[in-house]
């Protein structure tokens, strides 16, 4: 499998990023440096920049790591954005009702419920791809359609406050501390403790993939589903496992969204996670720390987006998502490879 | 008039975007790429034409700007797989993401605003009731034309032959010197042409573009695709009953009280229902996703 150093891709990503962002904004008529200076200004340019994209990223890089488990095993799971839909929802109205919970009990509590309401909404789309060979791509998009509906039909029963699109917030124990706290500097921020949260995330992830068992089999399966019968690991169940913690993951998410910026959940917190948590698992491919910073990439993009909005639209940076993803994924294509090396080849040959 | 006689020329009128989806769906996935950009070319269309349309004053220029545009869409998507061997449905998830940003930037870069574009002129007037109407829209009658003349392409012209033959066996089509790359971007250029007809109705149905309008027919028309086994008129009638049943939202929407994220769930649960009688792998192109080398 022709694979580029993943090192590579990430600065090709950052790269392409930046000569993308530099045309749209020549072609939108505006000054590529005045822009580029206002989007530095916006991110890495302050605490309180770096405070946003860190509370940005957060989300993304947790998501990511749940696509990223599914495509161990060879799914797409596009379901991600439902999966943390119907978390946040979970944890929202479990949280109003643990009350005076002590902190640290609650919130462990609030987690597990996460985890278990966003495996609960990968169920179905498991059990459609092993009993009934549904593709999951299908399935867990129109699951991304029902949530929408779901968490709309929700808030309108009542789980919403009366006369509000959102939930009754969380006793102030069981959310997560703002950094604000510590950090005069973020003051306004709403960058949290999930960050370290999603450092957990990501540490358990990498024990799991690479020191158990159960994630070698996993990616087995993902590789060849008919050696790992032979061997007999139960492909159908590794399949199902792999889809189930996936949207696990995605659930945990809603640690950075509900339980650290917000203590409440309103329609549309958190959307827009799950599709760009998938972009950056596309782009970093199966490595941990480029699923890192490219999280941290389109958290730049995304916070440096709202401080162009009022010359750029911010959707540019959208666009930018898809160009990366398909200037990255060509890395991998056989005939740019060889165009690549043939020049290379030429080069280096003697005259 | 009787929910009946509402229902139906809606049903109708509603279809063509699902049905035209479902049709270049079927042509892509038969030349064996899977194409879930169907979402995004809509999108695409339906801006297309909305903006070419405003920009040039004639509706006929914007239909053509419509079909362009999913045309070039698809031209990539082919272009990305078949020539460059990037992962079908990693390319169909950028053109999602890139069409669902493009056609919101652009709408707020041109026409200021960030949710709908001004009004567009009907393609022609037409006299008569809701029946009539639907049934003489020149895009309508362009829909069903097209999907007949695909059925006719696939089953008895030499290209509907090697589409078919790309899809089943790339290297045996390959061996038998067909050329597979270019039979499957021309399939993929086609049948996104073919889905922004449905986008380009979409839009002068509703005299205008609205964000996110194509909200998500076009993955429930690959849906339908799969649902049929991979025949354009089987997914064409499936489409069918999902737009009867966003028809029926509409309608029920209006005369009762049913909340309208209950009614707007409707074809996505129906579509994840229909998906439990889909049987494993039955009658897909066997080479889809599967290149000639």
């Amino acid at each position: 499998m022709p694979a580029t150093h993943p090192g590579a891709r990430v600065l090709l990503g950052v790269l392409v990023a930046c000569i993308a962002f530099e045309v749209m904004v020549f072609l939108y008529g505006e000054s590529p440096r005045e822009m580029l200076t206002l989007l530095y200004e916006g991110t890495w340019g302050s605490v309180l920049g770096v405070g946003q994209v860190l509370y940005k990223a957060t989300p993304l890089f947790i998501t990511a790591l749940a696509v990223d488990f599914g495509l161990r095993a060879g799914l797409f799971n596009i379901g991600t954005e439902g999966q943390l839909a119907i978390a946040s929802l979970a944890v929202a109205v479990a949280g109003a009702h643990l009350g005076m919970m002590p902190g640290a009990v609650g919130t462990v509590i609030l987690l597990a419920v996460a985890v278990v309401s966003g495996a609960l909404y990968a169920a179905l789309p498991a059990l459609l791809k092993v009993r009934f060979g549904a593709h999951e791509v299908i399935s867990t998009i129109m699951m991304n359609r029902v949530a929408d509906g779901l968490v709309g039909l929700a808030l309108g029963a009542g789980l919403a406050l009366p006369g509000t699109v959102q939930t009754t917030p969380l006793a102030p124990q069981l959310t997560l501390t703002k950094l604000e706290a510590w950090v005069p500097g973020l003051s306004g921020s709403s960058v949290s403790t999930a960050v370290f949260i999603a450092a957990l995330v990501g540490i358990a992830y990498w024990v799991l993939v690479s020191r158990s068992r159960f994630g070698r089999e996993v990616t087995f399966v993902g590789w060849n589903p008919v050696a790992c019968a032979h061997e007999r690991i139960p492909v159908a169940r590794r399949t199902v496992q792999a889809l189930l913690l996936s949207g696990a993951i995605a659930g945990l998410a809603s640690s950075a969204t509900v339980l650290g910026a917000k203590g409440y959940f309103e329609q549309g917190l958190g959307a827009g996670a799950g599709f760009s948590g998938l972009a950056v698992a596309l782009i970093a491919r199966r490595n941990i720390p480029s699923m890192l910073f490219v999280a941290l990439l389109f958290g730049t993009l995304q916070q440096g987006g709202l401080f162009i909005n009022g010359h750029v639209p911010k959707e540019a940076m959208e666009v930018l998502f898809a160009v990366v993803i398909v200037a990255v994924a060509l890395t991998d294509s056989p005939s740019v490879l060889a165009l690549l090396t043939r020049r290379r080849a030429r080069a280096g040959a003697p005259s | 008039m009787s929910i009946l006689g509402s229902v139906v020329p809606e049903t109708l009128r509603m279809s063509v975007p699902y049905a035209m989806a479902a049709a270049g769906g079927v042509l892509c996935e038969r030349s064996g790429v899977v194409n879930i950009g169907l979402e995004g070319v809509l999108l695409t269309s339906s801006f297309a034409s909305v903006a070419c349309a405003l920009a040039t004053h004639s509706p006929v220029l914007g239909v053509v700007a419509g079909l362009v545009a999913g045309g070039a869409v698809g031209l990539l998507h082919g272009v990305l797989f078949a020539r460059l061997r990037v992962n079908a449905i990693v390319s169909g998830v950028a053109i999602n993401i890139a069409a669902a940003g493009g056609t919101r930037f652009l709408l707020r870069g041109w026409f200021g605003s960030s949710s709908n574009s001004p009004s567009i002129p009907a393609l022609v007037e037409l006299p008569g009731g809701p029946f009539t109407r639907t049934l003489l829209d020149p895009l309508f009658l362009l829909s069903v034309v097209s999907v007949v003349v695909l059925t006719l392409v696939l089953s008895r012209t030499r290209f509907g032959l090697d589409v078919r033959a790309s899809g089943e066996d790339p290297v045996a089509a390959h061996a038998l010197g067909v050329d597979v790359v270019r039979t499957r971007i021309l399939a993929v250029t086609l049948g996104s042409v073919l889905c922004a007809l449905g986008g380009v109705a979409l839009s002068y149905d509703q005299h205008q573009f609205q964000s996110g309008m194509s909200g998500g027919r076009g993955f429930i028309a690959l849906a339908a695709v799969i649902l049929s086994r991979w025949r354009p008129a089987l997914a064409v009638v499936l489409c069918l009953g999902f737009a009867s049943l966003d028809a029926l939202g509409n309608v029920l929407q209006n005369s009762t009280h049913l909340p309208p994220d209950a009614l707007s769930m409707l074809p996505f649960v129906a579509t994840l229902v229909s998906l439990f009688f889909v049987k494993r792998g039955q009658l897909a192109p066997e080479g889809l996703g599967k290149h000639a080398d």
